[in-house]
């Protein structure tokens, strides 16, 4: 049987396969098209791609009104309940926004309560969005696991909270390497340091070393360093192929 | 009926010679018969012997002119034409297609020739193509001689990048320039390439100061924070708190940047900025630029003096490793060429004149040799170190996580080493180098080198400072040069600045004027006491 002839059924499926290969001179064209237009096309993903960060820089916008009326700790607050994370003013409760992003307005009465833990995991968070956290100058603890746009660039500007801050949690952000953290040391009294799953980070272990070294006084959690290190004897041990089953 | 065979014969013969005209045979054509041409009009058919000393020419678009294998007239005709088509082709009016290839040469005609492709270079391609409008407006050519940037100082730079200087415009050009690294992948987004990373350490500058500089070092610091860089100063005791490795013996001030400081690597910044600049359609030359075509006019100045005043019409750019030489017509040339850029303004005939005067004046920038040496030290300063500048002049950072160091020292004038060539002078770390950072880190009196390399400074023999603007009389001739040191951290917003100048004709963001030509002549000097 001819390989043409696989998948057509008769008469009718010959001329489905003279349909399809219609449309596949259609797809053609449609290629052809966007191809004669290339700078447009580029233009075009090239704006899309400027909105995308636009987003970003959108959900980072400074909250001023509210930081002039309220205070810089409300402003905070309202900044990091608007992103989806979690605030805990000191003595109260930890305020957290629903699955649709509604928040209770209630903390913009609470006068000059200051904002002791902020939890930005997962948040949208980048370098200009730090300004409404910098201001928080009671902050004892900050999560920012998970956080897509937190680099290196931002670890450098947490040095205002050095004071304050002692619990600090960079657990899967994409974009912090070792280089950043070599400017936690101006946080001198952090006392818990979580840096596990960096996939930027080269070589986890020696990092781990490197990072208790330079705080003394810090507990460090996550990256093992064993991990960095090749498994040794179990390898060699599965590599030698033995008739005898062992 | 003879006459029939005959001419069946021959019918079968014609047939015979049409058929096969295409692919053998010889057709010597002198038949009576006449002449059937290559073509295959006439396949199979029969053609009456008298009607054919006409000779018909149809066209088969199989062959198209040529004559596969056939000689004699057929073929004779389809090389004339070839030839016409060739001759039509280069005279006016038809479609360019030139015998040979020529994809290597710059184009005849270009805006604006940039000499170099160095960071500065690319930079002030990069801008020029994104402030132009509309868009596409400036044909950008960048000549640069080397392609593997082997002698380039960008590739061979330390990539530090620092606010801690002490003229204000110094100041904003690295605060702009830390600002354009940082966000690096919204200025040289290219769609569907991977997100740069130009591997920044925040680690900041730890600038340490005798007695003799603690005086001009807070003056410098009170400038610095006024422009908005994050720098504090820090006494010996709060120094020995946070690197308790330091030796503060002689150390009266120290001047510590917070942020907006550190290093990065430089060769990801010239390749994101070649990348991104190719996408824009800047077209890049591999050449060297030989010589440049000008013509001048004589002015009067209000006072009355006479002045010639040049203007550059084209630049010869010499193709790499050939003879050969094109030249492009251009309306501006930026002098980006690094060490090299005392050369290239003495071609474009900076400085011909009586020493003294404005025509006599050369462009004060020569190729200093600048040592740098990596070093291993196990028990060195951990992951916290900043890049410490100490007041004898050397300093080092650190590099990767392996506890290995960079570092260096400036030489005084008289210890300047010969500039010819990239070679490397061991001695000169075991003299200069060593023993003042072994006296600051205690931990560095046990170390191992590693490797070593040179990198050429475009030094500015006047103030240590840049230039960048137009000449005052060379009038389409732009600077860009004369950083010693501390161009890479400057390139981007040098970039804009003199994109700026070109297309608006004054500073808009920073104002450079400081940084003329004509500070040369005048004698004023734009001193940079914090030069590494």
């Amino acid at each position: 049987m001819p390989v043409w002839n696989r998948g057509t059924r008769g008469i009718r499926g010959l001329s489905r396969a003279v349909a399809l290969e219609g449309s596949q001179k259609k797809g053609r064209s449609l290629l052809q098209f966007l191809a004669d237009r290339f700078y447009d096309v580029q233009a075009l993903r090239e704006y899309l791609l400027q909105k995308q960060v636009l987003k970003v820089h959108q959900k980072n916008r400074p909250f001023t009104y509210i930081k002039e009326r309220f205070g810089p700790h409300a402003a905070g607050a309202y900044f990091i309940l608007k992103q989806g994370g979690a605030v805990k003013f000191q003595g109260k409760e930890w305020i957290r926004s629903d699955a649709h992003g509604h928040f209770s307005l209630d903390f913009l009465k609470f006068q000059a309560v200051p904002v002791e833990a902020v939890d930005a995991s997962g948040c949208a968070i980048n370098y200009q969005g730090l300004d409404s956290l910098l201001a928080l100058k009671e902050l004892q603890s900050l999560w920012l696991q998970r956080c897509p746009h937190v680099d290196d660039w931002c670890l450098g500007r947490l040095h205002p909270l050095a004071n304050s801050l002692q619990e600090l949690s960079l657990a899967g952000c994409p974009r912090i390497s070792e280089r950043g953290l070599a400017s936690l040391h101006h946080l001198r009294n952090l006392r818990r340091l979580d840096i596990s799953d960096l996939p930027a980070v080269s070589n986890p272990g020696l990092t781990r070393i490197l990072v208790e070294e330079m705080l003394p006084s810090c507990q460090v959690l996550g990256a093992d360093w064993a991990q960095g290190l090749p498994s040794g004897p179990e390898e060699q041990s599965q590599d030698r192929a033995s008739p005898i089953p062992a | 009926m003879l006459r029939r065979a005959l001419q069946l014969g021959l019918g079968r013969g014609l047939l015979g010679r049409g058929l096969l005209g295409r692919g053998l045979g010889t057709h010597r054509g002198g038949s009576t018969l006449g002449k059937v041409e290559g073509s295959g009009g006439y396949r199979g058919s029969w053609v009456a012997p008298v009607s054919s000393y006409v000779t018909f020419r149809t066209r088969d678009p199989a062959h198209d002119g040529k004559t596969v294998g056939r000689l004699g007239e057929g073929d004779q005709n389809g090389k004339v034409s070839e030839i016409k088509k060739k001759i039509q082709s280069v005279l006016p009016g038809g479609a360019w297609n030139p015998p040979y290839d020529t994809s290597y040469l710059p184009p005849e005609h270009s805006d604006v020739v940039i000499v170099g492709g160095g960071v500065i270079g690319l930079s002030v391609a990069y801008w020029l193509k994104r402030l132009e409008k509309p868009r596409g407006a400036i044909r950008v050519l960048v000549v640069e001689r080397d392609h593997t940037y082997s002698q380039a100082s960008t590739a061979l730079s330390v990539g530090g990048i620092r606010q801690q200087f002490s003229v204000p415009e110094n100041i904003q050009l690295s605060l702009f320039s830390v600002e354009f690294l940082r966000n690096i992948n919204e200025y040289l987004a290219v769609v569907d390439d991977p997100p740069l990373d130009i591997q920044f350490n925040p680690s900041g500058y730890l600038l340490l100061a005798s007695e003799k500089g603690a005086a001009v070092m807070e003056s410098n610091v009170k400038v610095q924070r006024q422009e908005g860089a994050k720098v504090c100063l820090m006494s010996p005791e709060q120094l020995r708190n946070k690197f308790p490795w330091i030796n503060t013996e002689g150390v009266a001030l120290a001047s510590y940047g917070m942020e907006y400081e550190g290093w990065f690597d430089p060769w990801c910044l010239l390749q994101g900025l070649r990348r991104k600049v190719q996408s824009m359609g800047v077209l890049f030359c591999h050449g060297e630029v030989t010589r440049f075509v000008s013509s001048s006019s004589h002015t009067e100045t209000t006072s009355g003096e006479e002045v010639t005043l040049k203007r550059i019409h084209e630049v010869h750019v010499k193709i790499d490793r050939s003879l050969e030489y094109q030249p492009v017509e251009c309306a501006l040339v930026i002098n980006a060429a690094g060490a090299w850029s005392g050369q290239i303004a003495e071609l474009a005939g900076v400085g011909k004149g009586p020493p003294g005067t404005l025509q006599g004046t050369k462009l004060p920038v020569e190729r200093r040799k600048r040592y740098v040496y990596l070093w291993h030290c196990p028990q060195g300063p951990g992951l916290e170190t900043p890049f410490i500048v100490d007041a004898s002049g050397a300093y080092f950072r650190r590099e990767g996580l392996g506890n290995n160091y960079l570092g260096g020292c400036s030489p005084t004038e008289e210890e300047e080493p010969d500039p010819g060539n990239l070679e490397v002078d061991h001695d000169f770390f075991q003299d200069k180098v060593w023993p003042p950072l072994a006296q600051r880190v205690p931990a560095f009196e046990t170390l191992k080198v590693r490797s070593a390399w040179a990198g050429y400074y475009d030094y500015n023999t006047f103030d240590q400072n840049g230039v960048v603007g137009p000449h005052p009389l060379v009038v389409n001739m732009y600077f860009a040069t004369g950083f010693s040191g501390h161009g890479l951290q400057q390139a981007p917003a040098v970039g804009r600045a003199v994109a700026e100048m070109v297309l608006d004709g004054h500073f808009q963001t920073i104002n450079l004027s400081p940084f003329h030509f004509s500070r040369f002549y005048l004698g004023e000097k734009v001193q940079e006491h914090n030069i590494i």
